[in-house]
């Protein structure tokens, strides 16, 4: 498969980011201490960033960093601050049947890859290694402001009522 | 580069998210699963932009749905503080007040 498909150096980054990614994303699932699972968080998204610049999306893969890394994740620590007393460990954080988790979490993986395999097989990204296209933001900005106006403005409102709900929903009256 | 190997890394991903939704009983964690399994989908997005000849819509659509979950984090853990605040717990299965 490495020597096959080219971009030799391209699939060495990917598979040791998505080893990361995938360990990552585990010890979110299964960690004991909600500041340990962000933290590990931190790494899943990081990952991702780095498999955006190998996909040659910069502009989301910079997104990505200031919006997650940035910005979801100290909430996500904010919000672990405010509701529990104690950061330590804690015994009660899966549900009394979280064992029923893994044949569903199970079903979902093996029909995602049955049917990607079956669909898309040994498809390449790129068909010439030699070029990789190229996205300038350019043309980002010309796809959202052009033809995707209206799910802006869309998204527009959508963050003006998270704003406004948010500030509704946690102030004390 | 397969197309298949980012669309597979974005299923695992997926599967270990929904795993994540059931399994946990702190609701912050639950927002943290339901992150993984939007980074899944930003995965599938951009892999197929490239596929399509570096197509600008994807990123403009993974870009759309970044801005989106971060305005679901903060309602989400907007309601979650309300909880807290009137319950002293978190914990999703003692949110049960819906069932007849």
């Amino acid at each position: 498969m490495l020597a096959s498909s080219g971009l030799v150096a391209q699939n060495i980054a990917f598979g040791i980011v998505a080893l990361m990614m995938v360990v990552g994303a585990l010890r979110v699932v299964t960690s004991k201490n909600v500041v340990h699972a962000a933290l590990w968080l931190v790494l899943v998204l990081a990952g991702a960033a780095a498999q955006y610049i190998i996909l040659s999306a910069e502009f989301v893969a910079v997104t990505q960093v200031l919006v997650y890394i940035g910005a979801v994740t100290v909430l996500f620590l904010f919000g672990t601050m405010l509701t529990r007393a104690q950061l330590g460990k804690a015994k009660d954080l899966n549900n009394k049947n979280w064992a029923l988790g893994i044949p569903v979490a199970l079903l979902v993986l093996g029909t995602l890859v049955y049917v990607l395999i079956d669909t898309f097989g040994d498809d390449k990204v790129v068909d010439n290694p030699g070029d990789v296209p190229n996205v300038p933001v350019q043309a980002i900005s010309d796809s959202i402001f052009k033809p995707y106006l209206l799910p802006f403005w869309a998204l527009s409102f959508v963050l003006l009522a998270a704003l406004v709900g948010a500030i509704v929903l946690a102030r004390k009256d | 580069m397969l197309v298949n190997q980012f669309l597979l890394l974005g299923a695992v991903l997926f599967a270990i998210g929904v795993y994540g939704v059931i399994a946990r009983k702190n609701a912050v964690l639950v927002l943290m699963s339901i992150e993984l399994i939007l980074n899944a989908v930003n995965m599938n997005l951009i892999a197929f932009a490239l596929r399509n000849g570096g197509d600008a819509a994807g990123h403009t659509f993974a870009l759309y749905i970044i801005a989106v979950a971060a305005a679901e984090v903060g309602v989400g853990l907007a309601l979650v503080l309300l909880v807290y605040r009137n319950r002293r717990s978190i914990a999703l299965d003692e949110l049960s007040e819906m069932k007849g």
